[in-house]
C-alpha cells in the first residue's frame, strides 16, 4: 500500500486500521464489498483535494480480526460504526459510503443526524423493495463476483490480487472473512431496516448510481432518493457498475469533490 | 457391528436431460419438475421400503433432512420417523437428523424427537447436523456467519429440555425462553443417543469427543474417499486420548447386491448413474456461503463433500457418472454377497467404523429392486459381517428401548362397538 499513512484505533478491545492521506477538509470513507486490501486510485484522486480518512469496518481487512462475530444486531453494527467514526475524529465531518459502506453510512447518519455534515452514498444498499432484493452476491461463485460488482471487473480483480511475498492462505482467509462480515450484515436480502430510519437524514445527501449497476434493481433508487427529509441530489455515472470506485475512480472522485466543494 | 438401512428419498423421475438443462438439484431446482401425484407414490414406496428393511433384520432404519432438494424429499424427517415408530417394532429409528439452527424455538426439535422416542418406546437415535449450506443458508435463509453459534446454542437448549426435570428459563444469545418445560420427555435416559453427521471439520471431531457423541461421515463417494476423513477423526481421538471404540463412528455406504458382479452391474447401473449424474448435479454457487466453513477448517485445507461435489459438477469428466467409473472409484460397493461382504468388512475395519449406514436404495431404483437388494443384503451379507467388533467393543451409543413386552402394539382390532366400549 502506498499513498496513505496507517494508524490504528481501538474499539471494544479490537484494533482497527485507519488510512489517512491528503490535506484539506476531512472526509471519511466506508468501503464496499470486500473492504480494502490496498490504497486505491479512487482514494488517491479524492486525496488530491481532501484529507481522506478510511477506517476499516469490522471483519473487513484491517477490521479487528473477527470483530464482526460480536455484532448480532443492526444496533450493534451502528454503535460500532459510530465508535469507529469517533475514533478517527470524523464526528461532524463529511462521510462517503460505497455499497454496503453506504448502507452503514446512511444508517449511522439516520441515527445520529447531527454528527454527519454532508453524506455521499455511492450505490447504496440496505433497503429491500418489497419482495425484490438486491442481486445475491453470495449466489454467484467467488470467481464471478467481480463481474457482478463491476462493469470493469479487471480493476477489482487487480485490487484483490495477492501481493508478492504475501501469505497465500492468510490472503485467502482475509477475503473470505470480509465476505462473511458482509453476509453477517446483509444476509439474506440486503435489508438492514434502513427504510424505517432513512427519513431521519436531514442534512444534504448526494446519491450516485453507476449506470451499469447489476446489484441494485432500478426500482430501489426512488427509495433512497425520496427517503431522506433533507435535500438529495441524485447523479448517474455512465459506464460504472455497482462498485463505481473501481470502475471509474477519477470521475467518481471528481463528482464527489464537486458536490462537497460547491455545497460546502 | 450395527447395520443400518438409510433412505435419502430421491425424486425418481427427473428427466434424462436434467443435468444439461438445469443449474442444479438444490435451492433453485425447477419446481415444475415436481409432480405431487407421482410423489404420492414415491413417498409411499419409500416408506414401504423402510418398513421392509426393518422386517429384514437391519439394526436401524434411517431418515434425514433436506430442503428444496431433488434427491432428498424429507424436509421433515420427523414426519416419516413418526410413522415408522408405529409401523415397526424392533429396529431403531435413526433421524439423521434435525438441523438445529433452523428451528425457532429449538425446543420444537426437543418436543418432536421426544414424541418419536415415546411413541417408539425408546428406539430413537437423535442426529444433529449443522446442515448443508444449501439447506440452511439458502433454502432456510440462515445467516452463515451465525449458523454454527446458533447450532451449538440450540443443542444446549435441546439437551437441557430433555434432561432437566424442573421448569427452567433459558437466556441465550439467540434464544430466550422464560419457560422451558417440554411434554413429553423422552423415554431414554438421560436422553436418546446423539449422533453428529459432519464433514471433515476438526472442531466437530473435538466436539463429538468432548460431548461423547457418535461422529458420522455420510459419504456419497464411498470408502476410498471416506478413509482419509476417518483417519483424521481417529488421529484426533488418539490425540484426545479417547479409546478407539469403532462405535464412536458411523459411515454411509452405497451397496448393490446380486447373485454375481455382472448381474449387479446390470441391475444397479441405471439407478447409480441416475444418482451421480442427476442427483449430485450440485450448483457451486450455493456450496460455500461465507462463514459457513470455519477459518480453522479453511486453514486446515479441509473441504466438505458438498463443496467437492459442486466443484466436480462444474468440471465435466472429473465426476464419475458412468457405472464403470462409479465402481472403479468406489462410490458404490456392488457384487455378489460374498464380494460385498468382503468389501464392507475391509472398509469397516480400515475405517474402524462400527455403525454402517447402507443405502440400498439410490437414484431412481424401483421398489422391487430395492426390496431385492435389501433382502439379499440381509440374508447373505449381513450374517458375514454382523459379528465384526462385537467381541472387542461395546456400543455405548445405541438406544436403550423399553423392554419389548412393555411396548404398545398398534391395535388394528378396534371396531367402535358398544361392546368394546363397555369393556
Amino acid at each position: 500500500m502506498t499513498g496513505a499513512r496507517e494508524t490504528t484505533i481501538q474499539v471494544d478491545g479490537a484494533d482497527f486500521r485507519v488510512w489517512t492521506a491528503g490535506s484539506g477538509p476531512k472526509v471519511g470513507v466506508f468501503a464496499g464489498f470486500g473492504g480494502l486490501l490496498q490504497w486505491t486510485p479512487f482514494l488517491c484522486k479524492l486525496a488530491e483535494t481532501r484529507t481522506v480518512i478510511v477506517p476499516s469496518l469490522p471483519g473487513f481487512p484491517g477490521g479487528g480480526g473477527r470483530a464482526h462475530v460480536e455484532l448480532d444486531s443492526q444496533l450493534d453494527w451502528l454503535l460500532m460504526a459510530r465508535e469507529i467514526l469517533n475514533g478517527c475524529e470524523l464526528e461532524g465531518e463529511d462521510l462517503i459510503g460505497i455499497s454496503l459502506g453506504a448502507a452503514l453510512a446512511a444508517d449511522v447518519t439516520a441515527v445520529w443526524p447531527h454528527k454527519t455534515k454532508k453524506l455521499v452514498l455511492v450505490s447504496p444498499i440496505g433497503i429491500c423493495d418489497g419482495d425484490t432484493p438486491i442481486a445475491d452476491p453470495w449466489g454467484v461463485t467467488p470467481q464471478k463476483l467481480p463481474a457482478l460488482l463491476c462493469a470493469n471487473p479487471q480493476a477489482l480483480e487487480a485490487h484483490q490480487k495477492m501481493p508478492e511475498g504475501a501469505d497465500e492462505l492468510e490472503w485467502e482467509v482475509s477475503q473470505i472473512r470480509a465476505n462473511e462480515a458482509a453476509a453477517r450484515l446483509l444476509w439474506p436480502n440486503g435489508d438492514i431496516g434502513l427504510a424505517k430510519r432513512i427519513g431521519r437524514i436531514f442534512g444534504e445527501t448526494l446519491i450516485i448510481w453507476g449506470s451499469e449497476d447489476k446489484v441494485v434493481p432500478p426500482s430501489h433508487r426512488p427509495l433512497y432518493k425520496n427517503g431522506p427529509c433533507g435535500p438529495v441530489t441524485e447523479k448517474v455515472l455512465d459506464g460504472a457498475g455497482h462498485q463505481a470506485d473501481f470502475d471509474r475512480p477519477n470521475d467518481l472522485a471528481a463528482m464527489i469533490d464537486d458536490y462537497l466543494r460547491i455545497s460546502t | 457391528m450395527k447395520l443400518m438401512w438409510f433412505h435419502l428419498m430421491p425424486y425418481t423421475e427427473l428427466p434424462d436431460d436434467f443435468r444439461e438443462n438445469n443449474p442444479g438439484i438444490w435451492v433453485d431446482i425447477n419446481s415444475e419438475l415436481f409432480d405431487p401425484t407421482r410423489a404420492h407414490h414415491m413417498y409411499n414406496d419409500f416408506m414401504d421400503e423402510l418398513e421392509f428393511a426393518a422386517t429384514c433384520g437391519f439394526d436401524a432404519i434411517c431418515v434425514n433432512e433436506h430442503h428444496a432438494n431433488g434427491y432428498g424429499l424429507m424436509p421433515s424427517p420427523n414426519l416419516i420417523a413418526s410413522t415408522l415408530a408405529r409401523r415397526t417394532s424392533d429396529a431403531m429409528i435413526c433421524v439423521m437428523g434435525n438441523s438445529l439452527a433452523l428451528y425457532n424455538p429449538p425446543t420444537r426439535v426437543a418436543e418432536e424427537m421426544a414424541m418419536i422416542d415415546v411413541i417408539s418406546g425408546g428406539r430413537l437415535i437423535a442426529g444433529f447436523p449443522v446442515g448443508t449450506p444449501m439447506d440452511t443458508c439458502y433454502a432456510y435463509g440462515q445467516n452463515p456467519s451465525m449458523l454454527r453459534d446458533r447450532y451449538y446454542e440450540a443443542h444446549d437448549l435441546v439437551k437441557r429440555a430433555w434432561t432437566e426435570r424442573e421448569v427452567f428459563s433459558f437466556n441465550g444469545r439467540y434464544n430466550q425462553l422464560r419457560y422451558v418445560n417440554i411434554w413429553p420427555h423422552p423415554v431414554q435416559k438421560p436422553h436418546p443417543p446423539i449422533w453428529i453427521p459432519g464433514g471433515g471439520s476438526v472442531e466437530t471431531w473435538r466436539w463429538c469427543a468432548e460431548m461423547d457423541y457418535v461422529y458420522c461421515y455420510l459419504s456419497y463417494f464411498g470408502y476410498k474417499v471416506g478413509l482419509s476423513t476417518m483417519r483424521g477423526f481417529w488421529n484426533e481421538m488418539e490425540r484426545l486420548e479417547k479409546e478407539p471404540n469403532p462405535y464412536r463412528a458411523g459411515f454411509l455406504q452405497f451397496v448393490g447386491v446380486a447373485e454375481s458382479r455382472e448381474e449387479a452391474m446390470r441391475l444397479y447401473r441405471e439407478p447409480a448413474e441416475y444418482f451421480y449424474g442427476r442427483c449430485l448435479h450440485i450448483d457451486p454457487r450455493y456450496a460455500q456461503p461465507p462463514g459457513y466453513t470455519t477459518e480453522a477448517t479453511i486453514r486446515a485445507r479441509v473441504e466438505g463433500q458438498i463443496a467437492t461435489a459442486a466443484k466436480k459438477a462444474t468440471a465435466r469428466g472429473k465426476t464419475a457418472t458412468e457405472m464403470e467409473d462409479i465402481i472403479d472409484q468406489g462410490y458404490i460397493m456392488i457384487g455378489s454377497p460374498d464380494e460385498v461382504a468382503e468389501q464392507l468388512r475391509h472398509a469397516a475395519k480400515e475405517m474402524n467404523v462400527g455403525h454402517l449406514m447402507l443405502l440400498c436404495q439410490f437414484g431412481n431404483m424401483n421398489k422391487q429392486l430395492v426390496a431385492y437388494n435389501t433382502k439379499m443384503f440381509a440374508e447373505k451379507v449381513m450374517p458375514q459381517i454382523k459379528d465384526l467388533f462385537d467381541d472387542e467393543w461395546e456400543d455405548h451409543w445405541w438406544p436403550t428401548p423399553m423392554p419389548a413386552g412393555d411396548r404398545a402394539v398398534p391395535d388394528a382390532a378396534l371396531d367402535g362397538s358398544v361392546a368394546e366400549a363397555a369393556e
